[in-house]
């Protein structure tokens, strides 16, 4: 069956920027929003279209289309703000929620002028006119549902002992108006698919469960290009090394994480606390640490928008600032928070378009996109023969971050070292810290810096991120265990 | 704001009209509607203040092979409603024929009669009033408090409803607020630590500010004098709360969904197997008055029940929806979601002890016991750290080693085990239940479980 449900679902072009009324209204809006006293308003509209489709040992168990459309309007006055977010684009529906915003700030059309004027929104800056046609370029439901398909029988096919077999993939898609009272007035189109494998292997009382997740942006034929048979081969390989490997006796020990994923570390342990959003809160330990050291000198970290097809990368952020390369510790050094238009007015850090939301429905904050450790001057075999007794973390799973900067992740798949040999599997790690303590003691960076795939869920929602690094030592960590 | 109630008439028609234009004979649908405000402070001043009205509805349509398509949209115009019929007759073409959901048999079954008074709402500026004043209340409690780096207090409306083409027709609505205060000490020269405490309510002239604002702080100040912990194997009493997140990371040994899928620890024939001590109980119970999200029905319209998960130890019954249900020739059991694939979930966890059975060390209290054990206040990142189709965990937790009646708070540490250990290892449940915001459960008692620390 040919399906044409991803080009059938949106079919509106209500945020088509061409379409005049739009400009109109929105410059309306503003001005009202301004006349009553607000510093800045901002509107955010978006229409989104999503696509999940999930296949279990040789079936499509679940596809699962969604779309929508929503409005965010936020209202500034005096470092704080009003949000209010909306599925009514109406010319009422939006100057509802305006006034909603204004009145939580107690602004009305009576309050006195903040001294803040509106010119008029500025011309358009388009990110997304080269992008019309990504939607209808993406893989259609019949492609698709091959692919997966394929992907659990290559497990099949390389696997032993799985009880479960699954394939998924999902496409997000998103188009974004952004218009400010400061004349910021933006779109552009996001297009973002991932897909997995993941199996459940069990013998007897031994089970493993391994999961390997595939991400891009902009790149609207991405699935087709996707070594199935190579990631269903690394998953299985994962899977058979972990079914009968003991839990790891818990302790302090030194631990050398892999590259790709085992960038979760720096993104829950030092990522999260170079965010304003954190600095507004007075939950980072590095609020008053420009230009000081806060991790080991072998350590340059990074954080950009730019990186060609990554997963965190932006044409432009959710407030419409084009994104940076943001250097955030070089040689150990802290240089820089990633802010947003929030966290530029309350905290003075200058914004380096981090400004990132789910959806209309959150208000943006500052949040990571394409985070890593940079690479440095060792080989693997370096790191690994430098530990006597420790851990090597091949593969990572989720983490997070506490309200101290405590730390945690898990670790998917681990070996032990030993006399600078890596030797059994092991499983059932979690890795915890704080960031202070950890930061230092990231003390070697191998030369294989690679990215990979994630989602991080925070204060704005739900945002696409990649975390990255090379393979690098962490002289000692607790490893919580059995 | 433009959110008035959905209009449950008014779709049923839109839809039976768009259907029988496009030939389709069976069909249902999902809506949920919401309003929400909500405000944040930051030392004295408002930091954010929040609103959101979201709509939203979920289409399933049945094609003329018998396989079922879904499509969910926040668009409920007259041609938001068309595109998502299409868009689920369109997907339909991939149902899975070996896994067809229907109609729940019981989705014209009388609902159960939920005592829940809908509360008008304060105001956002009312809200901001009251949780300032608490962020004041909460900073004056130490000096070492400096900051409430998470809080919120919010309140609003929601609404559900599920009709089908067979005349099924189903809506609810409640009101809920709560409010949610994460404190955050430091001492010179010590590290940072934190606690807090939320309380949910109907409407949010009900909620227990006192009793949050109380809690937090007294959380808080516990944990500032702490000490490493060293490696080893504990008797552990974990708090209500931490249990029943426990526990509900687990709920897939409970779920029928899972179990035909194959990823639950338990089998289509567990039903029956000993998974805990005999003094064990837990109840699904979704009705419990406390349970202020409590709705009469779920996402396939069938009746909201309590259910008995675990008695006396033994394996007694799965959540079901309609298709796993039919599968193992039962009821639906009221726990289902919408979907071309069904999930299944938990509604409100209810722990509690056999009656009349003694569970052998009664002499266990944690507010009064001289045993020394560790006292598990709340487990993070259950996300991270729960393998649930393995049954180990292995997370960080906030808590305390109690030694002789004294409480130190326990630097970063973990607990791990196998949740099927655990169960068989528990070797006391106070004899009070304890209401929290996720479920009711006592303070219990497992022996032997591994905590790796800093010492």
């Amino acid at each position: 069956m040919q399906s044409t449900l991803q080009k059938s679902l949106p079919g509106f072009n209500d945020l088509d920027p061409g379409h005049h009324p739009w400009r109109q209204r929105l410059d309306a809006l503003l001005n009202v929003g301004v006349s009553a006293g607000a510093d800045l308003v901002e509107v955010f509209l978006e229409r989104a279209d999503h696509l999940g489709v999930l296949a279990e040992q040789d079936k499509i168990t679940s596809v699962g289309p969604s779309f929508g459309m929503g409005a965010g309007i936020r209202v500034f006055r005096a470092g704080r703000d009003g949000f209010v977010s909306t599925n009514d684009l109406s010319d009422q529906g939006l100057e509802e929620a305006l006034q909603q915003a204004l009145a939580m700030l107690q602004l009305n059309a009576s309050t006195l002028s903040s001294g803040s004027s509106f010119d008029g929104l500025g011309p358009l800056r388009d990110y997304g006119s080269s992008k019309n046609n990504w939607l209808d370029r993406t893989p259609d439901l019949v492609t698709i549902t091959q692919r997966l398909l394929e992907g659990t029988h290559c497990l099949e096919k390389r696997g032993q002992h799985l009880d479960v077999r699954r394939g998924s993939f999902a496409r997000d898609w998103q188009e974004v108006l952004v218009a400010a009272s400061d004349g910021t007035f933006a779109r552009d189109i996001r297009l973002h698919q991932s897909s997995g494998l993941s199996v459940l292997a069990a013998d007897g009382e031994h089970r493993s469960s391994i999961a390997r997740r595939y991400g891009s942006s902009d790149r609207p034929d991405d699935l087709c290009h996707w070594n199935v048979d190579a990631s269903a081969q690394e998953v299985c390989d994962s899977a058979a090394k972990m079914l009968r490997a003991d839990y790891v006796d818990g302790g302090q020990m030194p631990v050398v994480l892999a590259n790709r994923f085992g960038g979760v570390i720096f993104h829950e342990a030092c990522g999260h606390l170079l965010e304003t959003t954190q600095v507004e809160r007075g939950s980072t330990p590095f609020s008053d640490s420009i230009g000081e050291s806060i991790a080991h000198s072998a350590v340059t970290a990074i954080d950009e928008g730019v990186s060609g097809g990554a997963f965190g990368s932006i044409s432009m952020d959710d407030e419409g600032m084009e994104p940076q390369r943001t250097v955030l510790i070089e040689n150990g050094i802290l240089q820089c928070f990633l802010s947003d238009r929030a966290g530029e007015m309350r905290t003075g850090h200058a914004r380096t378009g981090s400004g990132r939301r789910q959806s209309h429905g959150f208000a943006a904050a500052s949040r990571m996109r394409n985070t890593y450790i940079d690479a440095g001057p060792h080989s693997i075999d370096d790191l690994i023969s430098s530990v006597d007794h420790g851990l090597y973390c091949k593969s990572m799973g989720a983490g997070s971050v506490g309200a101290t900067g405590q730390f945690n992740f898990s670790v998917e798949e681990g070996y032990l070292i030993k006399n600078g040999q890596l030797g059994q599997p092991v499983k059932g790690a979690t890795l915890i810290g704080d960031a202070k303590e950890v930061m230092p003691r990231i003390s070697m960076c191998a030369d294989d810096l690679e990215l990979a795939a994630g989602y991080c869920g925070s204060v704005s929602g739900s945002v696409f991120v990649t975390v990255g690094q090379p393979h690098v030592k962490v002289d000692s960590i607790t490893v919580g265990g059995r | 704001m433009t959110n008035a109630p959905l209009n449950i008439r008014s779709l049923q028609d839109q839809l039976q009209s768009l259907a029988r234009r496009e030939g389709i004979s069976k069909w249902d649908l999902g809506a949920s509607r919401s309003s929400s405000a909500s405000v944040q402070v930051d030392r004295g001043q408002a930091k954010q203040l929040k609103a959101a009205q979201r709509s939203s509805i979920t289409i399933r349509v049945w094609n003329q092979q018998g396989l079922v398509g879904i499509t969910s949209t926040s668009d409920l115009s007259d041609s938001g409603l068309e595109k998502a019929l299409m868009g689920a007759h369109q997907a339909s073409g991939f149902g899975n024929p070996d896994d067809v959901p229907g109609f729940s048999p019981l989705a014209t079954a009388p609902e159960p009669d939920l005592d829940r008074p809908l509360q008008e709402a304060q105001g956002i500026q009312s809200l901001l009033k009251q949780l300032l004043d608490a962020e004041q209340q909460l900073l004056g409690r130490h000096p070492a408090i400096g900051t409430l780096p998470y809080n919120a207090m919010n309140e609003g409306s929601s609404e559900r409803i599920y009709l089908n083409s067979e005349g099924a027709l189903r809506q609810a609505q409640r009101t809920q607020a709560s409010i949610f205060l994460m404190a955050r000490a430091e001492e010179s020269g010590r590290k940072p630590r934190s606690g807090g405490a939320v309380r949910l309510a109907l409407g949010s002239r009900d909620l227990d500010l006192a009793g949050c604002i109380d809690e937090a702080a007294e959380r808080t100040i516990s944990h500032l004098n702490y000490q490493p912990i060293d490696t080893g194997r504990y008797l552990v009493c974990f708090t209500p709360e931490a249990f029943l997140d426990l526990i509900g990371s687990f709920s897939s040994m409970l779920n029928a969904r899972a179990v035909l899928d194959g990823v639950s620890l338990s089998k289509p024939d567990s039903i029956g197997d000993q998974l805990a001590v005999p003094f064990f109980n837990l109840t699904d119970n979704g009705l419990h008055p406390a349970h202020v999200g409590a709705m009469p029905f779920d996402g396939e319209g069938t009746p909201t029940r309590a259910l008995p998960l675990i008695r006396e130890g033994c394996l007694a019954n799965f959540l079901h929806s309609e298709a796993t249900a039919r599968h193992f020739g039962v009821d639906p059991t009221g726990h289902a979601g919408m979907g071309a694939k069904v999930s299944v979930g938990p509604d409100w966890f209810e722990v509690n002890r056999t009656p009349s059975m003694n569970t052998g060390a009664e002499h266990l209290d944690h507010a009064t016991s001289d045993d020394t054990f560790v006292l598990i206040e709340s487990l993070s990142a259950l996300h991270a750290g729960v393998k649930a189709s393995q049954g180990a965990f292995s997370l960080p937790f906030d808590g305390w080693l109690v030694q002789g009646g004294e409480r130190i708070s326990v630097e970063a540490a973990t607990v791990a085990g196998d949740i099927r250990e655990l169960l068989r290892s528990i070797v006391h449940l106070e004899p009070e239940s304890v209401i929290t915001h996720e479920g009711v459960s006592p303070y219990v008692w497992v022996d032997g479980l591994a905590i790796t620390g800093e010492a």
